[in-house]
């Protein structure tokens, strides 16, 4: 099996967010493989483990997306690939899938995997962007994924509901939390991922115009939401407390 | 200038959503005079569009047809792009819900348009509609506006006002056939998983648990006060790795994001990447033994005290004062 995923990194879910000339602040922030992208590499690795095969992990960004690679090839992933975007002034979804499609182009894939959401932009949309310029059926949400002969069949949590949903294969599909349990790298999988491929691709050599990646959205402005006043911790008997909160939700935040 | 708007309409359970009226609210604002169109899919949803005027829709295009009994991405989005290509719209919004998630990269795709995720908020600059929507799960804001050609955008539940309904608009329907074929994606079966039937993205009020709650059980008291006041149950990731309760009610950086007119955290230590997925609530309630705990430095009103003895003294509070009147 040709399996592929797309990843993507992101800062730690832990960072507090610094505005700095309009632009987030990346200083002294750690960075990881975004969340979702994890269970879509875990996934990659198990089916390749049942079905033979390899795993590619794909990524865009600079140099430093290099170690989240590393780390991917770590966690048991063959291959990695850098599409190196360092001189693009902007981009955004539609960048981001153009170049990726023209990434695919000449590629044989039975299955590519990737995260329903990454956590910083969180937009979903470069997965279903991608599967649509490639002709192919995606399926987003996924939490359980079992593949028989070129049959896919898959769990995807719909809003707290569960769809059973059949496909065939080639097909791209995005990772929801419960999927799988990520594993942490091992040391010889750390050694072994050392020697391991990484190519690097600039965007430029890419068979894409200029045109056809720039972005269709700008963003205007970024801000930090209004800090939150510290608000009132209520006092005395436990039963006069709670009588006193039903009587500031109804009269006072009037939201009950 | 005046914009023709097109609106996705989504039901659930053969009713519409409130997400639904709110997007023909955004769809208003940016049609600025303009007409606002709302599309109406599936098996049977003929009992859908009046309410759909009664919101501020100007015409409604219904689809029926019996391959769009179930969401596919192929199904909605063949019947979708046909509508795009009859209405020629100069804006498409959709419900950032499940279906919205899914279908609206596919259609911007396919349009090779540029598509906002998720806005929060509306606002035109002249000829331009601008869009607020939250990054890093809300730890931060940005505002957006698609560069040039059709404007697409999915609306978050519960943050743009619909109109003030109206049950004297009406309008004409107008019923459109569909040709759908190649579905590549088949639906096996559907299987009912949320309890109470509250949707925790569309939820008005949220009755959350972290690791305090302790065990499965332990949520049983924030699901007695969460059916009392129509309110969904969510819960913490400390409380989803435990085991207590399924993935799929985690709030957070990783798991959903929400901001409801109430959310009451019953247990909940506040880590930050919890905080991400709740602080944007209207007003919150914090519910936890340890007085240093984060999540008292978000909260509007704070008990120190352990949640089962808390909740169902609340619940039974609520019973009270909402038998009352």
């Amino acid at each position: 099996m040709n399996i592929y995923v797309i990843m993507k990194r992101t800062f730690d879910t832990e960072e507090k967010i610094v505005i700095e000339n309009g632009k987030i602040s990346e200083e002294g922030v750690e960075f990881i493989i975004n969340p979702y992208d994890e269970y879509a590499i875990e996934e990659a690795i198990q089916l390749r483990d049942d079905h033979g095969g390899e795993v590619t992990v794909v990524s865009i960004g600079d140099e430093d997306v290099e170690k989240e690679l590393r780390t991917a090839l770590a966690m048991g992933a063959d291959k990695a690939v850098l599409i190196n975007n360092e001189d693009l002034d902007e981009s955004d979804q539609y960048t981001t899938t153009a170049l990726l499609a023209a990434y695919f182009e000449d590629k044989e894939y039975d299955i590519i995997l990737g995260g329903n959401v990454s956590n910083d932009n969180s937009t979903g949309q470069v997965g279903p962007r991608l599967a649509e310029k490639l002709g192919i059926a995606y399926v987003t949400t996924i939490t359980k994924l079992d593949i028989d002969g070129t049959t896919a069949t898959m769990e995807r949590d719909v809003e707290g509901d569960m769809e059973i949903v059949e496909a065939q294969l080639p097909l791209l599909v995005t990772a929801q939390q419960g999927l799988n349990e990520p594993r942490y790298p091992s040391l010889p999988g750390i050694m072994k991922a050392k020697k391991k491929p990484l190519e690097e691709i600039d965007y430029d050599d890419l068979d894409v115009e200029d045109d056809e990646i720039e972005a269709k959205t700008e963003t205007i402005e970024r801000y930090l939401p209004p800090k939150k006043e510290a608000g009132k911790v209520l006092e005395g008997e436990l039963g006069d407390q709670v009588e006193e909160l039903v009587k500031l939700l109804r009269q006072e935040a009037k939201v009950i | 200038m005046a914009k023709k708007v097109l609106v996705f309409a989504e039901a659930r359970d053969n009713e519409l959503r409130n997400v639904s009226f709110e997007a023909i609210g955004a769809g208003k604002e940016i049609a600025a005079g303009g007409e606002v169109i709302a599309v109406v899919v599936g098996e049977n949803v003929s009992s859908l569009t009046d309410p759909l005027f009664h919101y501020g829709a100007d015409r409604v295009i219904k689809v029926e047809d019996q391959k769009l009994k179930n969401y596919t991405s192929d199904g909605y989005g063949q019947a979708f792009l046909q509508i795009v290509d009859s209405v020629d719209p100069d804006a498409i919004l959709m419900p950032h819900t499940s279906i919205g998630k899914d279908l609206a990269p596919r259609l911007a795709s396919k349009l090779d348009a540029g598509l906002v995720s998720d806005a929060t908020g509306i606002e035109l600059d002249g000829e331009e509609v601008i869009f607020t929507r939250p990054i890093y799960s809300g730890k931060a804001f940005e505002k957006k506006k698609v560069k040039e050609g059709i404007i697409l955008a999915t609306i978050r539940p519960n943050n743009i006002d619909a109109l003030e309904i109206d049950e004297s608009r009406s309008g004409e329907v107008f019923e459109e056939s569909v040709n759908i074929k190649d579905l590549r994606t088949i639906v096996k079966e559907v299987v009912r998983k949320s309890t109470s039937g509250v949707d925790l993205s569309e939820a008005k009020v949220i009755v959350a648990g972290g690791r305090g709650v302790k065990s499965e059980e332990g949520f049983e008291p924030l699901q007695e006060l969460a059916d009392l006041l129509g309110a969904a149950v969510g819960a913490s990731r400390g409380a989803c790795d435990a085991d207590y309760c399924d993935y799929s009610l985690q709030i957070g950086q990783t798991g959903k994001v929400v901001t409801p007119d109430l959310y009451i955290a019953c247990g909940i230590s506040g880590a930050i990447q919890h905080l991400a997925g709740m602080s944007n609530s209207k007003v919150i309630v914090a519910i936890n033994k340890d007085p240093e705990a984060s999540i008292f430095s978000v909260a509007d009103y704070g008990i120190v005290g352990d949640l089962f003895e808390v909740v169902p003294l609340l619940t039974e509070e609520f019973k009270k004062v909402l038998q009352t009147n």
